[in-house]
């Protein structure tokens, strides 16, 4: 099997977080691997691991597990670290025309990649902590005409015959789908615990190649994408003011009581 | 005249109350135009005649065996022969899906878990933990919007609309993925969570017992709600949890009981109208963004606001 994980670097987000321009200021913020990405990279090793005959994940199995991800240089930092989580290698699209790119632009630039890559399954996170659209992994699988196996919290691969099956769960219940290879996987984060890198897996994921891509090797032209590509507009961004400073009271035995008059006087109960 | 499409969201037969949010947001746009799937449309449609809706359009198909990607598919369909000024679907997370691939269909923009849209299509959008609004337009094709449920009073009419039926045919690519299952969330007495004008919310201060949580729930016809630390633990169903992984939600009075506000869970409670939080530690982040908070025990504070509630009513 070949498998692809599609990864995304995203400011920290606990830390602050600002507009500059119309778009988020990343520039200024901690950078990490996208923590719902994590559960992408474990699952995509899980399967590996299931399906390989030596204890080594991957080793002789003939199963390999590449990252994509879309970003700027510094996003080799996550790949790194999805690397040490052991993953076997990378590709970075990276070009200075893609940035401001919205999310159309980006499942472009990410499905010409693995069209070119021969994948059976491409695993993603539900959603980037940053952008917070929960649109890119259905993107890619619209844009591929593969299957869409969304919203995992189960997955099972039958690599002999091809097959996927997947426990997708939604506000409104679960359900069991099923596809033939390939297929686009979104994984929530109640599917498995990430591993923590090991230190052999560190040290083994400073040899692992990370293929960096520019634009003009993609087969997307310039013009559609980075932000004047964009297929909608940020007119302003304004701080809003904090809450008011909420009432904060302490219990002193009549807690609840103040509660419901505040609620009253507020006409909610 | 402008026309604007709604994706109608039902279950088990029975209509969303966020249809009645679309065709408000809709109709103040222009003409109100509710798009129905389902394997018996006419028992859907039939549900919106006192909702602003003024016109129809149903399909029958094999929605329950092909999921987001069919129903994508019919909706192109439909922009395509209708030419509206805009779609809305709600941002829940299968309703995002269906606008992420009908954007890439139709070559239009989207925007997702916009809280406004006015008569212009700019929308309005609530980030980084509420303490910032974003005003966007769709800029190419045919805007794709979802909205938040509540973000606004529904406006209710008495006018039956007019149904028209479309035929969609289901492209090979929308048919690669099949449905062979599916166990309906289980539904209890209390409104569902995403839709619910009062949620109660426990965490781990709860220690597993959600009784008090549940009872003040009950005494305000509330839907129930919980942190991940409380969903992980298995003390209340994965289907209630609020926040980054769980559900967004957006009702007028939100309650966190014995939850820290983690950014995790602001991130999925932060556009509640009016917060109340109830925890021990005077430091806990959830007081930050409360309108109202106390400082003490949930299980003396919770049962004695159900009391007082009670009492009140009866
Ligand atoms: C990838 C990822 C996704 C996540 N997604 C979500 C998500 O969707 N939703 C979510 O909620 N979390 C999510 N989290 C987890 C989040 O970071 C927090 O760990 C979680 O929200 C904490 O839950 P809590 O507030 O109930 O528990 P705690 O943080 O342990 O807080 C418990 C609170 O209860 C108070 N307390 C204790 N006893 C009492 C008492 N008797 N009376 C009153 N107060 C009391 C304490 O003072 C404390 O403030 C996610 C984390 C990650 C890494
Ligand atoms: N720039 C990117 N590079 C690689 N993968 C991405 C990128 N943006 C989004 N993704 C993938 O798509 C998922 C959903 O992201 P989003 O639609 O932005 O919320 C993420 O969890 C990633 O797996």
């Amino acid at each position: 099997m070949k498998i692809a994980v599609c990864i995304k670097q995203v400011p920290d987000s606990w830390a602050e977080k600002k507009m500059a321009g119309g778009v988020l200021d990343r520039a200024n913020v901690d950078a990490v691997l996208n923590d719902l990405d994590e559960y992408a990279v474990e699952e995509a090793l899980r399967i590996v691991e299931a399906n390989s005959p030596s204890k080594e994940a991957g080793e002789a199995s003939g199963h390999t597990i590449t990252l994509i991800s879309m970003g700027p240089e510094r996003a080799t930092e996550a790949i790194r670290k999805a690397l040490s989580m052991g993953a076997d290698d990378a590709i970075l699209i990276s070009d200075p025309a893609l940035a401001g790119s919205d999310a159309l632009a980006t499942s472009l630039v990410l499905s010409e990649v693995i069209k070119a890559g021969n994948y059976d399954l491409v695993i993603c996170g539900t959603e980037s902590t940053d952008a917070r659209m929960s649109v890119v992994p259905a993107m890619i699988a619209e844009r591929l005409s593969w299957a869409q196996l969304t919203f995992a919290g189960k997955v099972k691969v039958d690599p002999a015959a091809k097959t996927v099956e997947i426990e997708r769960i939604t506000e409104f219940g679960n359900q069991v789908m099923n596809a033939a290879f390939p297929a686009v996987l979104s994984v929530i984060e109640k599917i498995n615990e990430p591993r923590y890198p090991s230190f052999k897996g560190i040290m083994a994921a400073k040899k692992k190649s990370i293929t960096t891509m520019n634009l003009a090797q993609t087969n997307v032209a310039p013009s559609a994408v980075g932000a004047s590509a964009a297929w909608s507009t940020v007119k302003d961004a304004l701080p809003r003011p904090p809450r008011g400073a909420g009432v904060k009271l302490t219990d002193e035995g009549s807690g609840g009581e103040k509660l419901v008059e505040f609620l009253v006087e507020k006409r909610l109960a | 005249m402008s026309s604007v499409l709604f994706l109608v969201d039902h279950s088990g037969g029975k209509v969303a109350k966020a249809a009645a949010e679309l065709a408000t947001f809709a109709k103040s746009i222009g003409e109100s135009i509710a798009v129905v799937f389902a394997s018996n449309p006419a028992e859907i449609a039939s549900q919106l005649n006192n909702i602003s809706v003024d016109k129809v359009i149903t399909a029958t198909g094999d929605w329950d065996k092909y999921g987001p990607a069919a129903i994508a598919d019919g909706l192109a369909q439909i922009i395509a022969a209708k030419k509206p000024n805009a779609l809305l679907i709600t941002s829940s997370a299968a309703g995002k899906e269906i606008a992420a691939r009908v954007a890439v269909k139709t070559n239009s923009g989207i925007i997702t878990d916009a809280v406004g849209v006015d008569k212009d299509l700019i929308t309005t959008q609530s980030v980084f933990g509420g303490s910032t609004t974003v005003h966007s337009a769709v800029t190419t094709g045919t805007p794709v919007i979802t909205l938040r449920a509540n973000s606004i009073e529904p406006v209710a009419t008495t006018s039956a609309a007019a149904v028209e039926e479309f035929s969609v045919s289901i492209s090979d690519s929308a048919k690669l993925a099949t449905i062979t299952s599916a166990t309906a969330a289980v539904k209890g007495g209390r409104p569902e969570l995403t839709e619910a004008s009062v949620v109660v919310s426990g965490g781990r201060g709860t220690n597993g017992d959600f009784k008090p949580v549940e009872e003040l729930a009950d005494a305000l016809g509330a839907a129930v709600g919980a942190s991940r630390a409380a969903t992980d633990a298995g003390w209340y169903p994965h289907s209630h949890q609020v926040g980054q992984t769980g559900k967004t939600v957006s009702p007028q009075l939100y309650v966190a009981a014995g939850i820290s506000g983690a950014i995790q869970h602001r991130a999925g409670m932060q556009t509640s109208k009016t917060i109340v939080a109830i925890n021990k530690d005077p430091e806990a982040p959830i007081l930050e963004i409360a309108d109202f908070a106390v400082i003490g025990d949930l299980f003396n504070v919770l049962p004695q606001a159900t009391e007082k509630i009670k009492a009140r009513k009866a």
